[in-house]
């Protein structure tokens, strides 16, 4: 899917299986938590986790604001 | 004396229990469990299962570095001839699982590994270099025929017998290239290929060429507080009870759904209908798979220009990839028609 998406518009591929990504070739990955809960964590209070969300998804905003040339990952 | 097999297996087959035990942590007990039944049966006592390491694979696929290392060092008593992890299936993180621990397992006592996994499994791509990897069916359906043909290939490893190619052996080609000694010289052999060729006859190629799929990266968005930024996710989020029917696995479609005046992912209104790992979480809250939340404040606070009106789900459960590269390529060309300037494409 990310492919075929990318064949036309920027996307980032957000995920917790980097080496999936990868191997399927996305450009733009952001590791995100974990594979039942992405974007969250049920330990902690629901401020917090929105906090969590929240960076997890201006790291993918930044992402797809950064030139690339080759798969890249962010981490930060 | 038998030759020593340790056999890696997911919580799933070990009987401990389906995607609500996927982050069991590594285990090793001593002789059969699960499937290694049947692989001992298939040995006929020319091989045992001295151990069986068992590990959740969202455990695994979570902690790749940490689990490898600990199970390595819980299969080093055992002191193995031969490595075998699976069939796997067409399951990815199991697969991927598999393929991770037969690359370390080879690496660190040079034997023999073995898999068996369908042949879209990720899994596959990743790890074939590094494994035999048997071709098996897509499900556990297969296991009568995958088993066999694991402990055949195991055995044949084992007694230092030649390995021919991956057609007759029935292993995925991992890229090996092995210096044959023919009857015609390379030129006429050339030749001939080239006639069969002009002719439309079948003809083998002495060396296949690597086939790269990838697609060149697009130029980064330029101006993020007017773009209009899309959601689409292979986390199977749906409206709850799954009004389009997407399939918990094997996903045949894709959905579309209006998010217009949504805030925030409630778990009155989503779910997910994704079967490949606990829905707990996702159920409770959406936002957790597709951060519509977030994306909202963004949108408030002029970070982003807008979320599109719509999202786009399916299931990414032994999706079969000409089906996942249909969906994107259908999905793309909505959200281009529609606007849209850039894409979160999130995935569990």
């Amino acid at each position: 899917m990310v492919k075929e998406i990318e064949r036309k518009l920027p996307v980032v591929h957000m995920c917790t299986i980097v080496p999936i990504s990868q191997t399927v070739g996305a450009n733009r990955i952001v590791p995100t938590i974990a594979i039942p809960h992405p974007f969250g964590d049920p330990t902690k209070t629901p401020e917090e986790e929105k906090a969590l969300r929240r960076k997890l998804v201006e790291r993918g905003l930044k992402a797809l604001q950064t030139e690339i040339t080759e798969q890249t990952v962010f981490t930060e | 004396m038998a030759f020593k097999v340790v056999h890696y297996i997911n919580q799933f087959y070990a009987g401990i229990g389906g995607e609500e035990k996927a982050d069991y942590k590594p285990e090793i007990r001593e002789g059969v469990v699960g499937p290694g039944m049947a692989l001992k049966g298939a040995f006929k006592g020319e091989a045992e299962i001295v151990a069986t390491v068992i590990c959740g694979d969202s455990y695994f696929a979570s902690n790749m570095d940490e689990a490898t290392k600990t199970i390595l060092d819980m299969i080093r008593k055992y002191n193995p001839d031969v490595f075998i992890a699976g069939p796997a299936f067409n399951a990815g993180r199991y697969g991927t699982a598999c393929g991770a621990m037969c690359a370390a397992v080879a690496k660190e006592f040079n034997i023999p590994v073995i898999s068996g996994m369908y042949p879209e499994n990720p899994g596959v791509e990743m790890y074939k270099k590094f494994a035999w990897i048997i071709e098996t069916p897509d499900s556990a359906a297969g296991m009568r025929k995958a088993v066999p043909a694991m402990a055949a290939f195991a055995l044949k490893v084992l007694k230092g017998e030649s390995i021919g190619k991956p057609e007759a052996e029935g292993y995925i080609e991992r890229g090996i290239r092995k210096n044959m000694f023919y009857e015609k010289l390379a030129a006429e052999r050339c030749v001939d290929m080239f006639v069969s060729k002009l002719k439309g006859e079948a003809f083998e190629t002495e060396y296949k060429m690597p086939v790269f799929d990838r697609v060149p990266p697009q130029p980064a968005v330029k101006d993020m507080a007017h773009a209009t930024i899309a959601l689409v996710t292979s986390g199977g989020i749906c409206p709850k009870g799954n009004p389009d029917h997407i399939e918990a696995s094997s996903a045949s479609k894709f959905g579309e759904y209006d998010i217009s005046g949504v805030m925030d992912l409630t778990s009155e209104k989503y779910c997910t209908a994704h079967g490949g790992y606990d829905a707990t979480y996702a159920d409770q809250d959406a936002d957790r798979v597709l951060p519509v939340d977030v994306l909202r404040d963004l949108e408030r606070e002029g970070k982003i220009g807008k979320l599109h009106e719509k999202f786009y789900a399916t299931v990414g459960n032994g999706t079969a990839v000409a089906n996942a590269k249909k969906f994107g390529a259908a999905i793309v060309d909505k959200l281009v028609a529609d606007g849209v300037t850039a894409v979160i494409l999130t995935s569990t």
